[in-house]
């Protein structure tokens, strides 16, 4: 079967720095959203678990450097890509990535499985996979915490707040993976080498038939909030006590 | 604007739905509308809070098929006229709002944690760049789909609603329900508690959340821990989990344990009064936005710590 798991290209988070409250996004490396990776893993574990010839095949869609982060899937086991490309003038709007992914998704053909993260990891907004599945007519389960499949019938536990529930479906499914649900595999050095080889398939946003500049959404400002932490160092447990003493915090 | 719709699965969810379609149709005189799904439960809960409440009954419809409950909604909208409908962002809601919005051709935003109505437009702020920002985003279409977070506003106060029956026809997806568990709950509301403990991955053993519990309680305050503390390891429940993902917290006092205060993590805690950090690391992260800074080993503190707040609260 054709398992397809979508990843997103993000900033890495822990790279953007903060002037006059703008985060300053030049020089930020792009990386795939964390939780993609462990949605990518749970397809490549469904993909052994079959046991047959099913495929992972990852779908992104991302500037013309995503041909570099999604190698990083391919190391790590995948065994295609397909990729939209476009000129990356921002941040692209979950609609329009829904609709990018969904076309890239219809070029690939029969699909039974397309996995999403639960959120990616800068807008975690959630919507994207949601939206596909509405595209293409799929039904969906997210927050997956288990995925087991019976042929073709795919049994998943979806974890809420204040359940578990475990539902049955045929496929074909979209399935949102919970951070949580396994731990990646780190590539070796030879996956890293060999993913260069494998099957690329690059399409240019501007050829899909989605309409790339409607925008849904309007943001008025993106600040980063306002901080004045002292940064008062405290040496021992006795001046901590002090400290916390002196703002009330104790003996209350 | 025509109408507001309000849905959740859960009713405290509803009740604050509630409260914010109001400071909407306050602004805009939209008329306020809620729905249940075959709940009629709710329906009853909702209109005595004082909503308007239609109630549809319909035969397969199930909650744990997101796609038949968005087709069930995007009928409703369409039936009530309404341009904006504000779902819940619970699990089950965040879920249902990007197919719901997809269906509608709406622009969505989820996690919403406040809105305001200025010249006639919904400006919602929620988190951006993994927490390291806030935004504040208004939808363009004409209609819109907001998801709000947990206690964002208000719960809507009793009063005396009306309920209608909306007649739907509407197909299920496939999905079969074969088993639903209730989770070991968690009666902590970290959100509210004016003290917090949090622990994160820098408490290397699990004995010693026994001395963090000590700790907390001479603080009377409530344990609370970063995210893999929670799904990782499975130490505390997921109720206690400060976070993008977890809970936006605003204790009076914060008391980091070996967390390194990643902008996921940040962004739960950020607006506490004092933050105090321990970590041996004097360049995690946390150490920038905290207010006391403690660069030392837990192993070689913890135990002192308890005696001393312990001591200092008895
Ligand atoms: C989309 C998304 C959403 C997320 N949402 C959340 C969320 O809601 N909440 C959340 O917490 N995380 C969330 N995360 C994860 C987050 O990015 C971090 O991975 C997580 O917060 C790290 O937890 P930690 O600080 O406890 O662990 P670590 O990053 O492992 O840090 C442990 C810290 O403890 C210190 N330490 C270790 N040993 C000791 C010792 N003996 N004494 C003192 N200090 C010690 C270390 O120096 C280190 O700084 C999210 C991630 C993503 C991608």
């Amino acid at each position: 079967m054709n398992i397809v798991v979508a990843m997103k290209q993000i900033p890495d988070l822990q790279q953007i720095r903060i002037r006059n409250r703008r985060p300053v996004m030049e020089d930020v490396p792009l990386t795939l959203g964390k939780i993609d990776r462990n949605a990518l893993e749970e397809g490549l574990r469904i993909r052994e678990s079959m046991g047959d010839d099913s495929r992972v095949i990852v779908v992104s869609a991302g500037t013309p450097d995503v041909e570099d982060t999604v190698k990083e899937a391919l190391a790590a086991g995948a065994d295609e890509a397909f990729i939209v490309v476009d000129d990356g003038a921002g941040v692209r709007e979950s609609s329009v990535s829904a609709a990018l992914l969904a076309e890239a998704v219809r070029r690939i053909g029969a699909v039974d499985m397309l996995l999403f993260g639960e959120g990616s990891g800068d807008n975690y907004s959630g919507q994207v996979g949601p939206r596909v599945a509405e595209i293409l007519d799929l039904p969906q389960v997210g927050y997956a915490g288990r995925v087991e499949m019976d042929g073709r019938t795919a049994r998943i536990t979806r974890v809420l707040e204040e359940c578990e529930e475990t539902v049955e479906v045929e496929l074909p499914v979209v399935v949102g993976i919970l951070a949580d649900i396994n731990e990646p595999r780190i590539p070796s050095v030879t996956q890293i080498l060999k993913a260069g080889k494998k099957r690329r398939e690059i399409m240019d946003a501007a050829d899909l038939a989605v309409e790339t500049g409607k925008q849904r959404i309007e943001t008025v400002s993106n600040l980063a909030p306002e901080t004045s932490r002292r940064r008062e160092p405290v040496k021992t447990c006795e001046a901590l006590r002090t400290a916390l003493e002196k703002e009330g915090f104790l003996g209350r | 604007m025509a109408g507001i719709l309000i849905y959740s699965d859960q009713d405290r969810f509803g009740f604050e739905l509630l409260t914010a379609a109001r400071s909407i149709a306050e602004k805009t005189g939209a008329a306020v509308k809620a729905v249940s799904i075959n709940n009629p439960g709710q329906a009853e809960a909702l209109a005595g809070r004082g909503a308007d409440t239609c109630r549809v009954e319909g035969g397969d419809i199930r909650l744990e098929d997101t796609a038949a409950v968005a087709r069930v909604l995007k009928k409703t909208v369409e039936a009530l006229d309404v341009d904006v409908v504000l779902l819940s962002s619970n699990r089950r809601g965040k879920e249902l709002a990007g197919r719901l919005a997809q269906m509608l051709d709406a622009g969505c935003l989820t996690d919403v944690s406040a809105l305001e109505v200025r010249s006639g437009r919904i400006e919602c702020t929620r988190n951006a760049l993994g927490g390291a920002t806030v935004a504040v985003q208004a939808v363009t279409t004409p209609r819109k789909v907001i998801a709000l977070a947990a206690k964002a506003f208000a719960a809507a106060p009793e009063g005396a609603g009306r309920i209608s029956d909306l007649a739907l026809d509407v197909k299920g997806s496939g999905i079969r329900l074969l088993e639903s568990r209730t989770r070991a709950g968690d009666a902590v509301q970290i959100e509210v508690a004016p003290v917090l403990v949090v622990v994160g991955c820098g408490l290397e053993n699990r004995e010693d959340l026994a001395i963090v519990n000590r700790i907390a309680a001479a603080l009377k305050g409530e344990v609370a821990c970063s995210k893999p503390v929670a799904t990782d390891r499975k130490w505390l429940s997921e109720d206690r989990v400060v976070g993008l993902s977890g809970k936006i917290c605003k204790p009076e006092l914060a008391l980091l344990l070996g967390v390194s205060g990643q902008v996921q993590f940040m962004v739960g805690i950020r607006d506490a009064g004092t933050i105090v950090a321990v970590n041996r690391d004097e360049n995690a992260n946390v150490m920038q936005c905290a207010d006391y800074v403690m660069t030392v080993d837990l192993n070689d503190i913890l135990q002192e710590l308890d005696d001393m707040l312990g001591g200092a609260a008895h």
